[in-house]
Protein backbone atom coordinates (compact mmCIF):
# COMPACT_ATOMS: atom_id res chain seq x y z
CA UNK A 1 0.00 0.00 0.00
CA UNK A 2 1.18 3.27 -1.10
CA UNK A 3 0.04 6.77 0.24
CA UNK A 4 -0.27 10.49 -0.56
CA UNK A 5 0.34 13.80 1.43
CA UNK A 6 -3.36 14.40 0.37
CA UNK A 7 -3.98 11.43 2.75
CA UNK A 8 -5.39 9.17 0.04
CA UNK A 9 -4.05 5.21 -0.43
CA UNK A 10 -3.36 2.87 -3.31
CA UNK A 11 -3.00 -0.98 -2.87
CA UNK A 12 -2.28 -2.41 -6.70
CA UNK A 13 -2.65 -5.82 -8.10
CA UNK A 14 -1.35 -6.61 -10.97
CA UNK A 15 -2.38 -3.08 -13.05
CA UNK A 16 -5.55 -2.14 -11.08
CA UNK A 17 -5.31 0.40 -8.48
CA UNK A 18 -7.56 0.52 -5.14
CA UNK A 19 -7.94 3.97 -4.09
CA UNK A 20 -8.96 4.59 -0.61
CA UNK A 21 -8.25 7.50 1.90
CA UNK A 22 -6.58 6.68 5.54
CA UNK A 23 -7.64 6.18 9.11
CA UNK A 24 -6.08 9.40 9.64
CA UNK A 25 -8.43 11.12 7.03
CA UNK A 26 -11.55 9.36 8.04
CA UNK A 27 -11.12 10.26 11.65
CA UNK A 28 -10.38 13.74 10.31
CA UNK A 29 -13.23 14.48 8.70
CA UNK A 30 -15.70 12.87 11.42
CA UNK A 31 -18.78 10.95 10.12
CA UNK A 32 -19.15 10.54 7.11
CA UNK A 33 -22.56 10.86 5.75
CA UNK A 34 -22.47 10.79 1.96
CA UNK A 35 -19.97 9.57 -0.70
CA UNK A 36 -19.89 10.48 -4.20
CA UNK A 37 -18.00 7.92 -6.25
CA UNK A 38 -16.74 8.15 -9.73
CA UNK A 39 -18.32 6.95 -13.13
CA UNK A 40 -16.70 3.72 -14.25
CA UNK A 41 -15.15 4.37 -17.59
CA UNK A 42 -14.17 8.23 -16.16
CA UNK A 43 -10.58 9.24 -17.11
CA UNK A 44 -8.11 10.76 -14.20
CA UNK A 45 -5.02 12.51 -14.24
CA UNK A 46 -3.15 12.20 -10.79
CA UNK A 47 -4.29 14.68 -8.94
CA UNK A 48 -7.78 14.96 -10.40
CA UNK A 49 -10.57 15.13 -8.37
CA UNK A 50 -12.30 11.70 -7.86
CA UNK A 51 -14.75 11.59 -5.18
CA UNK A 52 -16.20 13.60 -2.39
CA UNK A 53 -16.81 12.35 1.14
CA UNK A 54 -19.40 14.34 2.99
CA UNK A 55 -19.69 14.48 6.61
CA UNK A 56 -22.98 16.18 8.82
CA UNK A 57 -20.89 19.55 8.42
CA UNK A 58 -18.55 19.67 5.39
CA UNK A 59 -17.90 18.22 1.64
CA UNK A 60 -14.40 17.16 0.84
CA UNK A 61 -12.90 16.40 -1.96
CA UNK A 62 -10.81 12.85 -2.92
CA UNK A 63 -7.71 13.21 -5.50
CA UNK A 64 -6.87 10.74 -8.10
CA UNK A 65 -3.20 9.71 -6.37
CA UNK A 66 -2.41 8.08 -9.80
CA UNK A 67 -3.64 8.47 -13.38
CA UNK A 68 -5.68 6.07 -15.17
CA UNK A 69 -9.08 4.69 -16.15
CA UNK A 70 -11.89 3.91 -13.94
CA UNK A 71 -12.74 0.30 -13.82
CA UNK A 72 -15.04 0.12 -10.65
CA UNK A 73 -16.70 2.05 -8.08
CA UNK A 74 -17.73 1.05 -4.74
CA UNK A 75 -21.35 1.35 -5.22
CA UNK A 76 -21.83 -0.25 -1.72
CA UNK A 77 -21.17 2.97 -0.32
CA UNK A 78 -24.16 4.93 -1.47
CA UNK A 79 -25.89 3.07 0.96
CA UNK A 80 -23.70 2.24 3.97
CA UNK A 81 -21.27 5.92 3.63
CA UNK A 82 -20.21 5.17 7.62
CA UNK A 83 -18.35 2.02 6.18
CA UNK A 84 -15.57 4.70 5.19
CA UNK A 85 -15.12 5.83 8.77
CA UNK A 86 -15.42 2.09 9.75
CA UNK A 87 -12.90 0.13 6.86
CA UNK A 88 -11.53 3.30 6.06
CA UNK A 89 -8.16 1.10 4.68
CA UNK A 90 -10.39 -2.04 3.39
CA UNK A 91 -14.03 -2.02 2.62
CA UNK A 92 -14.08 1.85 2.46
CA UNK A 93 -12.46 1.79 -0.95
CA UNK A 94 -13.96 4.40 -3.39
CA UNK A 95 -12.37 3.32 -7.04
CA UNK A 96 -10.76 0.61 -8.38
CA UNK A 97 -8.18 2.79 -11.56
CA UNK A 98 -6.61 1.25 -14.36
CA UNK A 99 -3.08 2.24 -14.13
CA UNK A 100 -2.17 4.20 -17.03
CA UNK A 101 1.69 5.55 -15.85
CA UNK A 102 2.61 2.50 -12.96
CA UNK A 103 5.55 4.39 -12.19
CA UNK A 104 3.64 7.04 -10.41
CA UNK A 105 2.67 4.75 -7.54
CA UNK A 106 6.17 3.72 -6.96
CA UNK A 107 6.70 7.82 -6.36
CA UNK A 108 4.41 7.62 -3.39
CA UNK A 109 5.16 7.03 0.16
CA UNK A 110 5.51 3.59 1.79
CA UNK A 111 3.54 3.14 5.31
CA UNK A 112 6.59 4.06 6.86
CA UNK A 113 7.29 7.22 5.39
CA UNK A 114 3.60 7.98 6.15
CA UNK A 115 3.59 7.38 9.31
CA UNK A 116 6.48 9.46 9.70
CA UNK A 117 4.37 12.43 7.66
CA UNK A 118 1.76 12.36 9.94
CA UNK A 119 4.32 12.77 12.67
CA UNK A 120 4.83 15.89 11.27
CA UNK A 121 1.34 17.24 11.35
CA UNK B 1 -7.05 36.05 11.50
CA UNK B 2 -4.23 34.08 13.00
CA UNK B 3 -4.67 31.60 15.96
CA UNK B 4 -2.86 34.01 18.02
CA UNK B 5 -5.42 36.54 17.38
CA UNK B 6 -8.46 34.72 18.37
CA UNK B 7 -10.27 35.39 22.05
CA UNK B 8 -11.05 32.58 24.19
CA UNK B 9 -14.17 32.38 26.25
CA UNK B 10 -13.89 31.70 29.87
CA UNK B 11 -14.36 28.22 29.20
CA UNK B 12 -12.01 27.65 26.91
CA UNK B 13 -9.17 25.25 29.05
CA UNK B 14 -12.28 23.74 30.32
CA UNK B 15 -13.08 22.31 25.98
CA UNK B 16 -9.14 21.75 25.29
CA UNK B 17 -9.66 19.34 28.76
CA UNK B 18 -12.45 17.40 27.24
CA UNK B 19 -10.54 16.99 24.30
CA UNK B 20 -12.47 19.36 21.80
CA UNK B 21 -11.55 20.23 18.06
CA UNK B 22 -11.06 24.43 18.68
CA UNK B 23 -12.12 26.13 15.42
CA UNK B 24 -12.12 29.91 14.86
CA UNK B 25 -15.62 31.10 14.94
CA UNK B 26 -16.78 34.47 15.17
CA UNK B 27 -13.17 35.94 16.24
CA UNK B 28 -12.91 33.19 19.32
CA UNK B 29 -11.21 29.81 18.98
CA UNK B 30 -14.37 27.37 19.77
CA UNK B 31 -15.30 24.01 19.93
CA UNK B 32 -16.56 22.40 16.65
CA UNK B 33 -16.84 18.75 18.11
CA UNK B 34 -15.48 17.02 21.12
CA UNK B 35 -14.59 13.52 21.02
CA UNK B 36 -17.94 11.98 19.70
CA UNK B 37 -17.90 13.92 16.75
CA UNK B 38 -20.80 15.56 15.27
CA UNK B 39 -23.58 13.12 14.35
CA UNK B 40 -23.53 11.52 18.21
CA UNK B 41 -23.35 14.84 19.63
CA UNK B 42 -26.48 15.79 17.85
CA UNK B 43 -28.63 12.61 18.67
CA UNK B 44 -27.51 13.10 22.09
CA UNK B 45 -28.71 16.25 22.29
CA UNK B 46 -32.17 15.02 20.70
CA UNK B 47 -32.33 12.40 23.44
CA UNK B 48 -30.56 14.19 26.82
CA UNK B 49 -29.13 16.89 26.76
CA UNK B 50 -26.17 18.95 25.68
CA UNK B 51 -24.49 21.57 27.05
CA UNK B 52 -23.10 24.45 24.34
CA UNK B 53 -20.91 27.28 25.09
CA UNK B 54 -22.22 30.05 23.67
CA UNK B 55 -20.23 32.54 25.19
CA UNK B 56 -19.04 34.61 22.27
CA UNK B 57 -22.13 35.89 22.11
CA UNK B 58 -22.87 39.15 23.20
CA UNK B 59 -24.84 40.23 26.47
CA UNK B 60 -25.83 43.68 26.87
CA UNK B 61 -27.91 45.81 29.38
CA UNK B 62 -29.93 48.46 27.70
CA UNK B 63 -30.97 51.16 30.88
CA UNK B 64 -32.95 54.09 31.19
CA UNK B 65 -35.90 55.72 31.66
CA UNK B 66 -38.05 53.81 28.66
CA UNK B 67 -34.95 51.46 27.61
CA UNK B 68 -37.70 49.61 25.52
CA UNK B 69 -39.48 52.48 23.34
CA UNK B 70 -35.38 53.87 22.88
CA UNK B 71 -34.39 50.39 21.47
CA UNK B 72 -37.74 50.25 18.96
CA UNK B 73 -35.98 52.99 16.99
CA UNK B 74 -34.04 50.06 15.53
CA UNK B 75 -35.68 46.70 16.53
CA UNK B 76 -39.07 45.59 14.94
CA UNK B 77 -40.52 43.39 17.92
CA UNK B 78 -42.99 45.12 20.44
CA UNK B 79 -40.52 45.35 23.44
CA UNK B 80 -42.35 48.04 24.60
CA UNK B 81 -45.23 45.22 25.45
CA UNK B 82 -42.81 42.63 26.80
CA UNK B 83 -44.13 41.73 30.13
CA UNK B 84 -41.31 41.58 33.06
CA UNK B 85 -40.79 37.72 33.08
CA UNK B 86 -41.01 37.30 29.48
CA UNK B 87 -38.32 37.20 26.31
CA UNK B 88 -38.88 38.10 23.04
CA UNK B 89 -36.90 37.13 19.28
CA UNK B 90 -36.48 40.44 17.25
CA UNK B 91 -34.41 41.97 14.67
CA UNK B 92 -32.39 44.95 14.23
CA UNK B 93 -33.10 46.71 11.16
CA UNK B 94 -31.19 48.82 8.12
CA UNK B 95 -32.66 51.52 6.36
CA UNK B 96 -33.96 49.49 4.13
CA UNK B 97 -35.75 47.03 5.77
CA UNK B 98 -32.31 44.57 5.94
CA UNK B 99 -31.57 42.31 8.74
CA UNK B 100 -28.18 43.38 10.67
CA UNK B 101 -28.93 41.21 13.08
CA UNK B 102 -31.14 38.38 15.31
CA UNK B 103 -31.55 38.89 18.60
CA UNK B 104 -32.90 37.26 21.84
CA UNK B 105 -34.08 40.73 24.25
CA UNK B 106 -35.66 39.76 27.54
CA UNK B 107 -37.08 41.77 30.92
CA UNK B 108 -36.06 39.42 33.42
CA UNK B 109 -35.80 42.13 36.15
CA UNK B 110 -36.82 45.28 36.50
CA UNK B 111 -33.53 46.81 35.49
CA UNK B 112 -34.38 47.35 32.14
CA UNK B 113 -33.95 45.12 29.01
CA UNK B 114 -31.48 42.27 28.52
CA UNK B 115 -30.07 41.61 24.92
CA UNK B 116 -28.17 38.64 23.91
CA UNK B 117 -26.55 39.02 20.03
CA UNK B 118 -25.01 37.24 17.57
CA UNK B 119 -21.22 36.80 18.19
CA UNK B 120 -19.95 38.09 14.68
CA UNK B 121 -22.41 41.12 14.49
CA UNK B 122 -21.96 42.20 18.23
CA UNK B 123 -19.65 45.40 18.35
CA UNK B 124 -21.69 46.61 15.08
CA UNK B 125 -24.67 46.05 16.83
CA UNK B 126 -24.11 47.83 19.94
CA UNK B 127 -22.79 51.12 17.89
CA UNK B 128 -26.03 51.09 16.14
CA UNK B 129 -27.54 50.67 19.50
CA UNK B 130 -25.76 52.94 21.09
CA UNK B 131 -26.54 55.12 18.33
CA UNK B 132 -30.01 55.07 19.14
CA UNK B 133 -30.63 55.51 22.53
CA UNK B 134 -27.98 58.49 22.58
CA UNK B 135 -29.66 60.96 25.46
CA UNK B 136 -32.46 58.65 26.30
CA UNK B 137 -30.80 55.32 27.41
CA UNK B 138 -27.58 52.79 27.53
CA UNK B 139 -26.43 49.94 26.34
CA UNK B 140 -24.11 48.05 29.00
CA UNK B 141 -21.99 44.95 27.57
CA UNK B 142 -21.70 42.26 29.84
CA UNK B 143 -18.35 41.29 29.26
CA UNK B 144 -17.83 39.80 32.58
CA UNK B 145 -20.41 36.99 32.09
CA UNK B 146 -20.35 33.71 29.74
CA UNK B 147 -23.65 32.04 28.69
CA UNK B 148 -24.18 28.35 28.55
CA UNK B 149 -26.99 26.92 26.61
CA UNK B 150 -28.23 23.03 27.90
CA UNK B 151 -30.79 21.80 25.57
CA UNK B 152 -32.51 18.50 24.62
CA UNK B 153 -35.53 16.48 26.76
CA UNK B 154 -33.46 16.32 29.53
CA UNK B 155 -32.15 19.34 29.88
CA UNK B 156 -35.25 20.57 32.42
CA UNK B 157 -34.79 17.73 35.41
CA UNK B 158 -30.82 18.48 34.85
CA UNK B 159 -31.20 22.06 35.76
CA UNK B 160 -34.19 21.74 38.35
CA UNK B 161 -32.23 19.33 40.59
CA UNK B 162 -29.53 22.65 40.64
CA UNK B 163 -32.43 24.94 40.44
CA UNK B 164 -35.70 24.65 41.53
CA UNK B 165 -37.46 27.54 39.85
CA UNK B 166 -35.91 26.47 36.65
CA UNK B 167 -38.50 24.01 36.37
CA UNK B 168 -41.96 26.60 36.71
CA UNK B 169 -40.55 28.30 33.69
CA UNK B 170 -42.09 28.18 29.94
CA UNK B 171 -40.54 28.61 26.76
CA UNK B 172 -39.24 32.12 26.51
CA UNK B 173 -39.97 32.64 30.28
CA UNK B 174 -37.07 34.27 31.88
CA UNK B 175 -35.50 35.56 35.14
CA UNK B 176 -32.73 35.92 37.59
CA UNK B 177 -32.23 33.34 39.74
CA UNK B 178 -29.61 32.00 42.46
CA UNK B 179 -28.06 29.08 40.71
CA UNK B 180 -24.74 27.28 41.85
CA UNK B 181 -24.35 29.71 44.22
CA UNK B 182 -24.31 33.01 41.65
CA UNK B 183 -26.56 35.21 40.30
CA UNK B 184 -27.94 33.55 36.73
CA UNK B 185 -29.95 35.19 33.90
CA UNK B 186 -31.85 32.23 32.72
CA UNK B 187 -34.76 31.54 30.03
CA UNK B 188 -35.97 28.47 28.70
CA UNK B 189 -35.10 28.93 25.19
CA UNK B 190 -32.32 27.76 22.53
CA UNK B 191 -31.76 27.28 19.20
CA UNK B 192 -31.96 23.57 18.47
CA UNK B 193 -35.96 23.33 18.92
CA UNK B 194 -35.37 21.44 21.56
CA UNK B 195 -36.78 21.95 25.30
CA UNK B 196 -33.31 23.44 27.31
CA UNK B 197 -32.10 26.75 28.67
CA UNK B 198 -29.98 29.56 28.37
CA UNK B 199 -28.13 30.28 31.69
CA UNK B 200 -25.95 33.40 31.63
CA UNK B 201 -23.42 33.11 34.87
CA UNK B 202 -20.51 34.88 35.70
CA UNK B 203 -17.31 34.22 33.98
CA UNK B 204 -15.53 33.63 37.14
CA UNK B 205 -17.62 31.25 38.08
CA UNK B 206 -18.70 29.69 34.30
CA UNK B 207 -16.22 27.21 34.67
CA UNK B 208 -17.21 25.44 37.62
CA UNK B 209 -20.74 25.49 36.61
CA UNK B 210 -19.84 23.88 33.27
CA UNK B 211 -18.05 21.31 35.01
CA UNK B 212 -20.49 20.61 37.82
CA UNK B 213 -23.64 20.17 34.91
CA UNK B 214 -21.25 17.70 33.34
CA UNK B 215 -21.12 15.48 36.42
CA UNK B 216 -24.78 14.52 35.49
CA UNK B 217 -25.20 11.28 33.34
CA UNK B 218 -27.36 13.00 30.89
CA UNK B 219 -25.10 15.27 30.03
CA UNK B 220 -22.52 15.96 27.66
CA UNK B 221 -20.50 18.93 26.38
CA UNK B 222 -21.93 19.81 22.53
CA UNK B 223 -19.84 21.60 20.02
CA UNK B 224 -20.79 23.89 17.38
CA UNK B 225 -21.18 21.38 14.22
CA UNK B 226 -23.88 19.87 16.22
CA UNK B 227 -25.53 22.79 17.07
CA UNK B 228 -25.82 23.90 13.46
CA UNK B 229 -27.09 20.66 12.21
CA UNK B 230 -29.96 20.76 15.46
CA UNK B 231 -31.06 24.10 14.85
CA UNK B 232 -30.62 23.18 10.76
CA UNK B 233 -33.67 20.79 11.31
CA UNK B 234 -35.69 22.93 13.96
CA UNK B 235 -35.79 25.41 10.68
CA UNK B 236 -34.52 28.18 12.65
CA UNK B 237 -32.35 30.52 10.28
CA UNK B 238 -28.90 31.65 10.99
CA UNK B 239 -27.18 34.97 10.90
CA UNK B 240 -24.38 35.63 7.99
CA UNK B 241 -25.67 32.83 6.24
CA UNK B 242 -30.06 32.60 6.08
CA UNK B 243 -30.25 36.12 7.31
CA UNK B 244 -28.15 39.02 6.16
CA UNK B 245 -28.51 42.78 5.25
CA UNK B 246 -30.22 42.17 1.97
CA UNK B 247 -32.52 40.20 3.33
CA UNK B 248 -35.99 41.53 5.45
CA UNK B 249 -37.99 39.62 7.99
CA UNK B 250 -40.42 39.03 5.52
CA UNK B 251 -38.32 37.37 3.24
CA UNK B 252 -36.79 35.06 5.44
CA UNK B 253 -40.62 33.97 7.18
CA UNK B 254 -40.04 36.19 9.88
CA UNK B 255 -43.15 37.53 10.17
CA UNK B 256 -43.81 37.59 13.94
CA UNK B 257 -41.08 39.13 14.28
CA UNK B 258 -42.56 42.68 13.70
CA UNK B 259 -45.34 43.06 16.58
CA UNK B 260 -48.67 44.04 16.00
CA UNK B 261 -48.33 47.11 17.14
CA UNK B 262 -45.08 47.75 15.79
CA UNK B 263 -46.70 47.30 12.02
CA UNK B 264 -49.97 49.50 12.83
CA UNK B 265 -47.26 52.10 13.68
CA UNK B 266 -44.60 51.50 10.76
CA UNK B 267 -42.47 53.16 13.00
CA UNK B 268 -39.29 50.73 12.41
CA UNK B 269 -36.41 51.23 9.69
CA UNK B 270 -37.57 49.85 6.62
CA UNK B 271 -40.91 50.43 7.40
CA UNK B 272 -42.14 50.68 3.73
CA UNK B 273 -40.41 48.09 2.21
CA UNK B 274 -41.59 45.50 4.95
CA UNK B 275 -45.53 46.88 4.98
CA UNK B 276 -45.32 46.29 0.94
CA UNK B 277 -43.42 42.83 1.60
CA UNK B 278 -46.90 41.84 4.12
CA UNK B 279 -49.01 43.12 1.85
CA UNK B 280 -47.51 40.63 -0.87
CA UNK B 281 -45.55 42.28 -3.11
CA UNK B 282 -42.57 39.74 -2.23
CA UNK B 283 -39.65 38.35 -5.06
CA UNK B 284 -38.19 35.57 -2.38
CA UNK B 285 -39.19 33.81 0.57
CA UNK B 286 -37.46 31.44 2.48
CA UNK B 287 -37.80 27.76 2.16
CA UNK B 288 -37.07 24.17 3.73
CA UNK B 289 -36.09 21.83 1.08
CA UNK B 290 -35.80 17.69 1.37
CA UNK B 291 -32.87 16.60 -1.07
CA UNK B 292 -34.78 13.63 -2.63
CA UNK B 293 -31.60 11.93 -3.95
CA UNK B 294 -27.87 12.84 -4.07
CA UNK B 295 -25.12 14.55 -2.44
CA UNK B 296 -26.40 17.16 0.60
CA UNK B 297 -26.74 20.75 -1.05
CA UNK B 298 -24.82 23.48 0.94
CA UNK B 299 -24.48 27.07 1.03
CA UNK B 300 -24.18 28.46 -1.96
CA UNK B 301 -25.91 26.46 -4.51
CA UNK B 302 -28.16 26.72 -6.48
CA UNK B 303 -32.39 26.25 -6.49
CA UNK B 304 -33.70 25.68 -10.07
CA UNK B 305 -37.63 24.73 -11.21
CA UNK B 306 -38.75 21.78 -12.86
CA UNK B 307 -37.53 23.01 -16.30
CA UNK B 308 -34.04 23.94 -15.02
CA UNK B 309 -34.04 27.80 -14.79
CA UNK B 310 -32.38 28.97 -11.69
CA UNK B 311 -35.00 29.92 -9.35
CA UNK B 312 -33.17 30.93 -6.32
CA UNK B 313 -29.99 29.84 -4.06
CA UNK B 314 -29.27 27.41 -0.68
CA UNK B 315 -28.12 29.44 1.83
CA UNK B 316 -27.57 26.68 5.07
CA UNK B 317 -27.52 22.90 3.71
CA UNK B 318 -26.29 19.69 4.91
CA UNK B 319 -27.38 16.54 6.51
CA UNK B 320 -29.98 15.79 9.03
CA UNK B 321 -29.03 13.37 11.96
CA UNK B 322 -32.03 12.98 13.33
CA UNK B 323 -34.19 14.42 9.91
CA UNK B 324 -31.91 10.57 8.63
CA UNK B 325 -31.48 12.56 5.09
CA UNK B 326 -30.21 16.02 3.05
CA UNK B 327 -32.31 19.64 4.39
CA UNK B 328 -31.39 22.84 3.63
CA UNK B 329 -33.12 26.46 4.14
CA UNK B 330 -33.11 28.52 0.68
CA UNK B 331 -34.76 31.34 -1.01
CA UNK B 332 -36.89 31.33 -4.05
CA UNK B 333 -39.85 33.09 -5.48
CA UNK B 334 -43.41 32.82 -3.62
CA UNK B 335 -45.35 31.17 -5.98
CA UNK B 336 -42.73 28.22 -5.63
CA UNK B 337 -42.54 28.11 -1.68
CA UNK B 338 -44.96 25.78 -1.62
CA UNK B 339 -45.18 22.96 0.70
CA UNK B 340 -44.92 19.70 -2.11
CA UNK B 341 -43.36 21.57 -4.88
CA UNK B 342 -40.96 19.59 -6.65
CA UNK B 343 -37.38 21.97 -7.10
CA UNK B 344 -34.10 20.63 -8.02
CA UNK B 345 -30.86 21.91 -6.56
CA UNK B 346 -27.83 21.70 -8.54
CA UNK B 347 -24.29 20.11 -6.73
CA UNK B 348 -20.97 19.97 -8.27
CA UNK B 349 -23.23 20.22 -11.85
CA UNK B 350 -25.40 17.81 -10.76
CA UNK B 351 -28.85 18.45 -10.97
CA UNK B 352 -30.97 16.71 -8.25
CA UNK B 353 -34.17 16.24 -7.26
CA UNK B 354 -35.93 18.27 -3.98
CA UNK B 355 -38.94 19.26 -2.45
CA UNK B 356 -40.74 22.17 -0.02
CA UNK B 357 -41.53 20.93 2.96
CA UNK B 358 -42.83 22.56 6.06
CA UNK B 359 -40.76 23.81 9.04
CA UNK B 360 -39.83 22.01 10.85
CA UNK B 361 -38.16 19.27 9.82
CA UNK B 362 -37.95 17.58 13.48
CA UNK B 363 -40.75 18.57 15.26
CA UNK B 364 -39.87 21.42 17.96
CA UNK B 365 -40.30 20.31 21.43
CA UNK B 366 -40.33 23.48 23.29
CA UNK B 367 -42.77 23.74 26.66
CA UNK B 368 -45.22 25.85 26.04
CA UNK B 369 -47.42 24.93 29.16
CA UNK B 370 -46.91 22.99 32.30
Amino acid sequence: MRFTKDHEWVAVEGDIATVGITAYAAEQLGDVVFVEVPEVGKTVKQGDGLAVVESVKAASDVYAPVSGEVVEANAALGDAPETVNAVPETGGWFAKLKLSNPSEVEALMDRDAYEAFLGTL
Amino acid sequence: MSDQDLKKTPLYDAHVASGARMVPFAGYSMPVQYKDGVLKEHLWTREHAGLFDVSHMGQARIRGTDPAKSFEKVVSADYQGLKPGKQRYGVLLNAQGGIIDDLMTARPDDDGLFVVVNGACKDNDYAIIAKALEGEATVERLEDRALLALQGPEAAAVLAAHVPAAADMVFMDTAVLTAFGVEAIISRSGYTGEDGYEISVPAADATRIWNTLLQDERVKPIGLGARDSLRLEAGLPLYGHDLDETVSPIEAGLNFAIGKRRREAADYPGASRIGAELAGDLSRIRVNLKVLEGAPAREGAQIADATGTVVGVITSGGFGPSFGGAIAIGFVPPALAVVGARLQVIVRGKSQAAEVVASPFVPNRYVRKL
